[in-house]
């Protein structure tokens, strides 16, 4: 089936696709079943569902999952704009949605049923807007009647507007943080750099000053003992106690206290009960896939491959360090989950269709062209 | 080739880097603005490269921090395995003298909670409260309500069943640790010889705080007591004896309705307990009844003037100096006066008594003449040698200082004289009246095996042999002929002092507040074991004919106390021997010769 003499479209598929990034989401997957095993009873049978809700039902989302990555993965890169356009335009509307429709979960909106499915559309924004934004700065670079710049600045503006509304500041973070980065790899001036970067503190210290709750996360970042640092002081205690081989399966403890231990704490579970060691090699799992994608993007010459790559490789690796980070205490507690590993129907699908779209944009392509192009002297090439 | 491959769709890089012609000049302004006149293309490559090293930093910093954490000891656990240590020392066995077990480790597991770790504080409090109601559900819900604690001790020491239910419960942050609980198989048999431990299983009475003063302490300090291997620790103890005394002075104390009773069995050549007890004791297992006032070793804690038994002390003083001999004549015809006082005999004879005789009848006015005319340095200086005006130490931490007159003229010389006006342990008067016994070696008492020879290294003398003799004499002569008649066990030639004496109530001696006191030596001849009976305020019965002195309570006991104990002793009976004059003065006087 999968032979180099016979052309077929999975064969052509298997021999071009990054197979080792592949297997690297693939263990990411797996082992997030494995730690919902550990981390979701406890949540589960806290809430009063069945101890095994979450398990099954992170397996049960791990199906489309796979299917959705394997199938984006085949798509070619014009069909891979328009489907982001397609998933852009129907999730930001679902978005503006939830600001109506959508029921109120812990003082936010985010989420809205569909045909009887919990689904929080922000999710699926991301991805699509990576692609969006990276098919923009790649116009801005050549000849082009596309007004670029300012679509790509329009879009930021009108996800964030919304995401503020809900509000989630965590994906509206991440948003702009990739979308900062992606201008910033499109080529632009360091002046406005350090000016986006200023904009950045300004609002920061602005939401320090304004937002009450994100003022009081701050300073119990700062300073542990002048509030509540429960979550994560629990979390730290399940490093200490894991230590390098950690206490066995079924042996944490801080699971059954942290709210979250299933979604956004489950690094700290799996430092209880599987060690230091599983926690460093996850660790190493995300750089692999981060770094290997970036790699990818260094040496890809079409602007918007490259800019499509490295951003969702940094929408991914930015999610799995921040959400690492505040496990281990180095950022201020900010809820973020953890790819592949933490449960979520929404994140899970909407992972997959990003590291979909990252494997297709880095299957190999016939390069000759390119080569022979970039060998010439650079005055030939300007000619 | 059934399809494509995936081709970017414009491979257009040539235009990346050239300055757009054709493109209006507000689009080109604003481009320059933006992005400058750079390379794109190589910018771009760049900046890919500086998020790859951002991205390593980043994920560098992660894995260190997990680093550090893995090496982080959990402090956590630390402070629990320091209360383990604390907890869990192990303690050496105690045996009696033949290894029977009179104090033991067994592993009891104990209750802790971390409150850290709690979810529930209620629930918890509630669920453990209904399997263990003793525990005060208040102070437990103030234990765990600290969150910031990391570990919180909810009961020391429950029982296995108790432990099943908890675990059962599966209450999270709530844990056992195994500690080792002391236990006394025998109760209150030999309480106030091995005293008792504290919750922590240290030693806090008796040779259990003896055990930890020398060296136990330190190894558990190191943390080396935890093996269980370590070598028991032998006393002179024999239960069997220890039983039979505890029992004949309960009785004897129900008998005499007396408010407290104790007794000593000590082997005279060696020093050795072999019984200590005194009753109402305490049961080392139930710690509460332990701290009770009444309940002293009133042996070793407690002082008392001994009455006539300490007429033993005077008249061995004169016998050893030589200026009285069993022949000596003092004259009790009349009571004796000293200034305002006046001192009587309890058994007037009114009539010129020998030495032997001050002995038998108990002469007060005989022994005060003795010790007059001893002179009073002397007498202190003799009382000082035998260990009468020191605190006695021994294995026991419980001692008492004795009551010594802060001046002693000759008024107290001659009550000291027949015991009264100076209050010693009576442990110290059994050491002193053993040294008298067995041929004039002051050995000190101890609570551990001794042998023979690492005694006879210890002795020290105090009298001459012969005046040993002469004393062994005289206690037989009292059985045979004098006030200690009911103590003479056949077979075992004891030999016995009564002791009577009154006790003060506010400042006066009373009549009827009696402490009586026995002391006897078996074999007389060839003394092998001294009994001392204390009875503290016995009280006249029909049976004593309304009379509560020594001889009729006391001297009873012991000679029941003997009766039981002389053949566990191993001393064999021995009946018909000549009385005493013939067969310990002849023998004296014939190893004089």
């Amino acid at each position: 089936m999968i032979s180099r003499v016979e052309r077929t479209r999975l064969a052509n598929w298997w021999w071009t696709v990054d197979r080792l990034m592949l297997a690297a989401i693939a263990v990411l997957m797996m082992t997030g079943i494995v730690l919902s095993l550990a981390a979701s009873p406890a949540v589960a049978t806290r809430i009063g569902l069945d101890a095994f809700y979450f398990v099954n039902r992170h397996a049960l989302y791990l199906a489309p999952a796979c299917l959705v990555m394997i199938a984006v993965s085949f798509l070619n890169h014009r069909q891979i704009r328009r489907l982001s356009l397609v998933v852009f335009i129907v999730c930001l509307a679902m978005t503006a949605a939830t600001l109506v429709y959508g029921a109120e979960v812990k003082g936010a909106r985010r989420w809205i049923v569909l045909a009887g499915i919990n689904i929080q559309p922000s999710e699926f924004v991301k991805p699509a807007f990576v692609i969006l934004i990276s098919w923009l700065f790649a116009e801005s670079t050549r000849k082009s009647d596309v007004p670029a710049n300012t679509m790509a600045l329009g879009l930021l503006i009108s996800v964030v507007a919304i995401l503020v509304l809900q509000p989630d500041f965590g994906q509206t973070m991440l948003i702009a943080l990739v979308w900062g980065a992606l201008f910033f790899m499109a080529g632009m001036r360091m002046v406005w750099m350090i000016g986006l970067a200023g904009t950045a503190a300004v609002g920061l210290a602005g939401a320090y000053l304004m937002v009450p709750h994100v003022r009081a996360r701050i300073s119990r970042f700062m300073d542990p003992s002048s509030g509540d640092t429960y979550q994560v002081s629990n979390a730290i205690e399940s490093f200490v106690r894991g230590s390098w081989f950690g206490r066995g399966p079924g042996e944490g403890t801080v699971k059954r206290i942290l709210p979250d231990s299933h979604a956004d704490f489950v690094f700290a579970v799996a430092a209880e009960e599987f060690g230091i060691v599983l926690c460093l090699a996850l660790v190493a799992l995300f750089a692999f896939v981060v770094i290997r994608a970036l790699q990818h993007a260094f040496r890809d010459e079409d602007p918007f491959t490259r800019f499509a790559t490295a951003g969702l490789a940094i929408l991914f690796g930015t999610q799995s360090a921040i959400n690492m980070a505040v496990n281990l205490h180095l950022i201020p507690a900010k809820g973020m989950t953890l790819p592949f590993i933490s449960y979520g129907g929404s994140s899970m699908i909407s992972l997959a269709y990003g590291m979909g779209m990252l494997l297709a944009l880095t299957r190999e392509r016939p390069r000759a062209a390119m080569v022979t192009l970039e060998r010439l002297p650079p005055e030939l090439r300007t000619a | 080739m059934t399809e494509a491959l995936p081709v970017a769709d414009t491979p257009d890089t040539v235009a990346m880097a050239q300055p757009a012609q054709g493109e209006p000049w507000r689009r080109r302004v604003w481009r320059a603005l933006l992005y400058g006149n750079a390379d794109r293309h190589a910018k771009a490559r760049g900046r890919i490269g500086l998020a790859m090293i951002a991205f390593t930093a980043v994920y560098a910093v992660i894995a260190g921090r997990l680093i550090v954490y893995a090496v982080t000891p959990d402090s956590h656990s630390g402070a629990r395995s320091s209360a383990a240590d604390a907890v869990a020392t192990a303690r050496p066995d105690i045996l009696d003298r033949n290894g029977e077990i009179l104090a033991t480790d067994v592993k009891a597991a104990s209750l802790f909670g971390e409150p850290k770790r709690l979810i529930d504080v209620d629930e918890a409090v509630e669920l453990l409260t209904a399997v263990m109601p003793d525990l005060e559900s208040k102070e437990v819900r103030e234990r765990l309500a600290n969150r910031k604690r990391g570990f919180a001790w909810l009961k020391r020491e429950i029982t296995p069943q108790q432990q099943r239910d908890i675990y059962r419960l599966g209450i999270p942050g709530i844990g056992f640790l195994n500690e080792n609980k002391r236990t006394y198989p025998n109760g209150a048999e030999v309480a106030h010889l091995i005293g008792l431990v504290n919750v922590d299983n240290q030693g806090i009475a008796g040779i259990e705080k003896w055990l930890d003063g020398n060296g136990l302490a330190a190894l558990h300090a190191a943390g080396l007591a935890t093996d269980r291997l370590q070598e028991p620790v032998r006393l002179a103890v024999d239960l069997r004896v220890q039983h039979t005394v505890r029992d004949e002075l309960i009785a004897a104390r129900d008998k005499f309705k007396a408010k407290a009773a104790a007794g000593l069995v000590t082997d005279v050549r060696t020093g050795e307990i072999l019984s200590m007890v005194s009753v109402p004791d305490f049961d080392p297992n139930n710690p509460k009844e332990a701290s009770d006032p009444t309940r002293i070793n009133r042996l070793t804690t407690g002082v008392f003037e001994m009455g006539s038994t300490f007429k033993a002390l005077t008249i061995a003083m004169g016998l050893d100096s030589g200026k009285f001999t069993l022949n000596s004549m003092l004259d009790a015809r009349a009571s004796l006066r000293y200034g305002k006082f006046n001192i009587h005999d309890y058994h007037a004879q009114h009539r010129v008594l020998s030495l032997p005789e001050v002995f038998t009848y108990s002469s007060n006015i005989g022994t005060a003449k003795v010790a007059l005319g001893m002179g009073v340095e002397h007498h202190k200086w003799f009382l000082k040698k035998m260990g009468q005006l020191d605190r006695l130490t021994t294995e026991l931490p419980e001692s008492a200082m004795p009551l010594v007159p802060k001046r002693w003229g000759e008024l107290n010389t001659i009550t000291i004289a027949f015991g009264h006006g100076l209050s010693v342990a009576p442990l110290q008067a059994t050491m002193a009246v053993g040294a008298l016994m067995n041929g004039g070696m002051m050995i000190p008492p101890t609570f551990l095996k001794r042998s023979e020879e690492d005694a006879q290294k210890l002795g020290v003398r105090v009298v001459r042999p012969e005046t040993s003799a002469m004393m062994r004499y005289l206690m037989r002569l009292n059985a045979e002929k004098g006030s200690a008649k009911k103590v003479d066990v056949p077979g075992y030639y004891v030999g016995g002092k009564t002791g009577t004496a009154e006790k003060v109530v506010n400042g006066r001696y009373s009549k009827t507040k009696l402490l009586t006191t026995f002391m006897a030596v078996l074999p007389a001849d060839k003394p092998r074991y001294l009994v001392t009976i204390l009875l503290d305020e016995p009280q006249p019965t029909a049976e004593t004919h309304g009379y509560a002195t020594s001889g009729w309570n006391a001297a009873p006991t012991a000679a029941k106390i003997i009766a039981r104990v002389a053949p566990m002793l191993g001393l064999e009976p021995r009946l018909d021997l000549p009385p005493a004059d013939q067969l310990i003065l002849a023998n004296m006087k014939q190893a004089a010769r």
